[in-house]
Formats: C-alpha cells, structure tokens, sequence
C-alpha cells in the first residue's frame, strides 16, 4: 500500500482546496480541469499504456453524457443509477468498438480515423434521433439534493469530480502493477513479440478499450449532472476528443499522473492566455498547439518524462562543478 | 522410437506466386538440439514462423506432442510450450531488461512476486544478471540477442525455435553463448535452431536439416550433412561438389 502514498497526497491536497478557495469561478475552472483530467484518463489506458491511439474518445464522453440525462428525464431513472449506467454503456461500447477494430487488425493512424469515424457517427446520430432531444438536446431537470446528484455549491462539485479522478488513478496505478498492465504495455513495444510470449494481443487491447470507455464516459456523466444540458455538438463534438488525448500527451503518456498533470497545465494555460488577450475565440487552442509542439520537442514523454529529465540534469550540475575542480588543481 | 516432439509433414506456404516453403517435412526429437541450416532465402525463417503460428501454412500438417497445431494463432502456442527467438531481435524498447523478461514470465505467474522473482532467474541465468534495470534499447548486440533468450525461456518452453541467435556475435561471444545453449538442452528443452555459424551448428546439434529452395535436401547428423555433395551445391553452386573432390583428388 506504501507505493499509493503520492495518489494520496496529490488528493489530499487537492480535497483542501475549497476550503481556502470560494471564488466560483476558480472552482468551476478546477471542475472543468478535473472533468478534462478523468476524460484523458479514460484515453491513457489504451493510447498510453496500450498504444492504441484514438482520435474518438468522444464517443465514450458522449455517450455516458447523453445515457445519464436521457434515462433521468425520460425514463426517471435515478440519478445515481443514471450515472452508473452511463459508465457501462461506455464500457460497453469501448468493449464493441474494441472488438470490431481488434478483430480486423487496425493499427496506428487506421485505427485512429475508425475511432474518429465512430464518434462523428455517433454524432450525427445523436442530432437527429428523438430520443437524444435531436437537435435541441436534452435539458435535465433541476433537482437540488444528494439523491439527484445535483448541488447548489461548486465545492461539492468538485469533490465529487475529485473523487472520481482519485478513483481514476487508483485503478491505473493497479493497472500499471498487474499481468494485465505488463501485457498491455508490451503489445504497445512490440505486438509480435508480445504474441511469442503467450500474450493474446487482441483480447487485451479490447479489455483495455473497455476499461478506457467507461473512465472517459465517467467524464461525460459527470458534464451532464454539472451542467444539466446535452447535445450532439458538446458531448459527442471533437474538442473532447481532442482534450482527452492531448492532455495525457502533454502530461505523460503511461504514466500515473500524466493526465491530471495535462489538464492542469493546459487549463491554465488556456484561461491565462484568456485573461490576457479577452475573448478572443481560438486563442486557447493556440496555447494547445504551441504547448503540444513544445512539449513534443522538448519532452517527448510529457511534463511528466519531462521532469525527471530535468531532475537528472540538475543533480548532474550539482555534482560535476566538483570534478572540474578538482582536475585544474592537480 | 516415440513420436518425436514436433513433426513438419510436408508443409508449404506460398507467397502469392512464390514458393517459399515447398513440401517441408521435418522432426525435433525430446529432449535434443536440432538445427535447420540452409542458404539465405531457403525458407527457414518461414518455416519457424509457421511452427509458431505467425505464418498459416498453406499445405501440410504440423505435429506438437502429438496434437496437430495448424491454424493456432502464436499466444496459444506460447501457452501449449512453443517459444521462440526473432532474427532481427524485437526488444520492448522502452522497457528495462527486467521488465521485457517479465512480460513471458507472467505467462505462467500470475501474481507480480512471483513472475518478477522468475524474470530475474531466468536473466541470470542467460547472463543478463547485472544488467536487469538497464533500458533494453542500451544492450550491445550480444546483449539484445541475450535478452532475446531470456524472453522466450521466462514462458517456460518445451520447445524453443531460435533463429539465429549467433548473427553478428564476434568469436569470443559465440564462445560464451554455446555453453548457454547447450546447458538449456541438458534441462529438458528441445531446441530447433536455425544457424549459419557452422561452427556452433557441429558442435550443438545432433540431427541437421538442410532447407535450399523451400525443400529439405539433405538431413542427418553434422557430419553427414556436411560431406552431402547436394548441400555442397546447394551453398556453392551446381557443379562445385565436383570441383572440390577433383581439387582434393589433385
């Protein structure tokens, strides 16, 4: 248990917050971030650890959005079960989509355009059929109350989120130390190798999507309670398909901290530039690309990665002033 | 005698017009070291990629402990014992040593002690000991094809296909390399290599193939095969088994 020591530290930290901030508008900037966190989460199990790179985790997000709000306000499901169901049908439609696209071999940018196509049909899908509102969307129902899932205060909010991220972490930190996380781990270095050893490449890339479906949807169930309102363009639209995967890519790929570190960093970046300039439409993805471009230049494995670098080199500038030193003296 | 632990009953795979591997038949007894040797271009490698179910065949029977395999796909032949090397070795690059052994060693360890516990056994015993948390993409050539070992024996194999593990070792590496080989044998493990060191070939196997062409031309022990006039031709052209007898006659 000694090795979740850091997970418990980052969230104590981070369960602190509202107890020192009030400001709504920071706290729903942390809310967001957190939401942005959980979703890369969802996308760093099967692009990070497994390799499989998806440009459709919205898809996912999507679909545990329009699940949680559709069975509350049409079928008055409760909110709890709601949000449990959202997660599994995005597990669920990880472990279709996985299928299909494992069992016909795509690989690399093939099966990142499949992923893309299936979020935009979904999409489309969800703009046009009754069920979903069409295109007005659904509109939730204000229903203040735990049993609804729904708070007057952004803190309570933001623990909530918090602790489904916490969660997020603990499941890929055990992920990270399983069978199932090596094997993972070593179809994304070598899939033919990996299959020499015994290693069904197939089944656990499918499992991995699983996992990463219902992470990423419990993102999307979370943007429904919060923001009581969904439709084609926001739950299944390609900015959190983009989120999902550019923040573990900025944080780290594979590892722990990765996306939560991500969408810190881009969220901040993101309202800074805001602050800066106004409203300016676009600027903060102009912050994302050249944060990306940087970050890809500079440190391939993310801030993450990044960090230990830097760590290396400075113990290596605290160390090596000596042995210059030491060789103009002799 | 038993039926021997592998059978290759006149198996053929083509590559849409090309005949890489034209009714093929070969055995590895229990227990021994078989090599299969031939030119470049002869098959072998296609041959060990069908034994390992990464390639169908598209004619003939392959026979593991008695069970026909064909069709298998590789991770169920892993589990049924059938390891095997790659020729141009694959290691998880962004791996340690260590953790590139314990992705086999998890095959038959479910539990993380215990498959890092086999992992680090079976390191050692290749020769890979001090050099368990290095990056994998840091080994030299003779360690990567070390690693390459170390990989395939952490599942546990009954029969191990190493294709060409002694490439691009210098003498002194080849050296140390043999006694590794032979010592995996004396556990047990059948092993069918393919070689081009010759020298390591007589000294290691006991029964050879000669593969040229997609066809077995030649097989039996070492020296046999060596004094075979169509394995002669075979590596040197048609006419040089000839040759060389009237040189030596001369």
């Amino acid at each position: 248990m000694k090795e979740l020591t850091p997970i418990a530290a980052v969230l104590t930290v981070l369960a602190a917050v509202p107890l020192f901030v009030h400001s709504n508008t920071t706290l729903n900037f942390l809310v967001i971030a957190l939401m942005i966190a959980l979703a890369g989460q969802g996308w760093n199990v099967l692009g990070g650890y497994g390799g499989q790179y998806s440009f459709g985790h919205a898809a996912f997000f999507g679909t545990g959005a329009y699940v949680t709000a559709v069975l509350q306000v049409r079928y008055g499901i409760n909110a709890w079960l709601g949000f449990v169901a959202g997660i599994a049908a995005g597990a669920a439609l990880g472990g279709v989509i996985g299928a299909l696209t494992f069992r016909s071999g795509l690989r690399g940018s093939y099966f990142a355009l499949v992923t893309l196509a299936f979020a935009e049909v979904l999409r489309i899908v969800a703009s046009v059929a009754p069920i979903t509102g069409a295109g007005v969307g659904t509109l939730m129902t204000l229903e203040l109350g735990l049993h609804a899932l729904q708070f007057e205060s952004r803190a309570a909010f933001y623990w909530v989120i918090l602790t489904l991220v916490g969660a997020s972490l603990i499941i890929v930190h055990f992920i990270e130390r399983s069978r199932f996380g090596v094997w993972l781990v070593a179809v994304r270095e070598n899939e033919d190798a990996a299959q020499a050893l015994g290693v069904d490449a197939r089944k656990i890339k499918t499992i991995a999507m699983t996992i990463s479906g219902a992470i990423t949807a419990a993102a999307g169930c979370f943007y429904a309670q919060y923001f009581l309102f969904v439709d084609s363009g926001i739950a299944y639209g390609t900015w959190i398909s983009i989120e999902a995967l550019l923040t573990p890519i900025i944080g780290g790929v594979g590892t722990v901290f990765g996306p939560l570190l991500g969408a810190l960093v881009v969220k901040s970046l993101g309202e800074g530039a805001k602050l800066v300039t106004g409203d300016v439409p676009g600027l903060d993805l102009i912050v994302y690309g050249a944060v990306l471009v940087l970050v890809i230049a500079f440190a391939p494995r993310g801030l993450i990665g990044g960090l230990y670098q830097a760590g290396r080199y400075l113990r290596r500038l605290a160390v090596s002033p000596t042995i210059p030193l030491r060789k103009v003296r002799s | 005698m038993s039926e021997p632990l592998l059978v290759v009953d006149r198996v053929t795979r083509r590559f849409g017009g090309l005949l890489a591997v034209n009714a093929a038949s070969l055995s590895a007894q229990q227990g021994r070291i078989t090599a299969l040797i031939g030119p470049n271009g002869a098959g072998k490698t296609t041959l060990f990629a069908m034994i390992s179910g990464f390639i169908p065949a598209s004619e003939g029977i392959i026979r593991f402990a008695g069970e026909d395999i064909g069709g298998e796909p590789p991770h169920r032949l892993a589990r049924r014992g059938i390891a095997r090397t790659f020729q141009i070795v694959q290691p998880f690059a962004g791996l340690s040593v260590c953790e590139n052994i314990l992705v086999g060693a998890h095959l038959h360890h479910r539990a993380r002690e215990a498959a890092l516990a086999a992992a680090e056994a079976v390191g050692r015993k290749v020769g890979l000991g001090d050099l368990l948390e290095r990056a994998a993409d840091t080994l030299t050539v003779a360690g990567r094809k070390r690693l390459e070992l170390a990989r395939a024996l952490a599942i546990s194999p009954r029969l191990l296909l190493l294709d060409e593990v002694l490439a691009g070792l210098n003498p002194s590496e080849i050296r140390d390399f043999v006694p590794v080989i032979r010592g995996l044998c004396d556990e047990g493990i059948t092993i069918i290599m393919i070689e081009h060191v010759m020298q390591a070939v007589m000294s290691l196997a006991e029964h050879v193939f000669v593969l040229a062409e997609g066809r077995v031309i030649a097989d039996g022990t070492p020296a046999q095969v060596a004094a075979d006039p169509l394995v002669i031709e075979a590596y040197l052209g048609h006419g040089a088994a000839a040759k060389l007898r009237a040189s030596h006659a001369g």
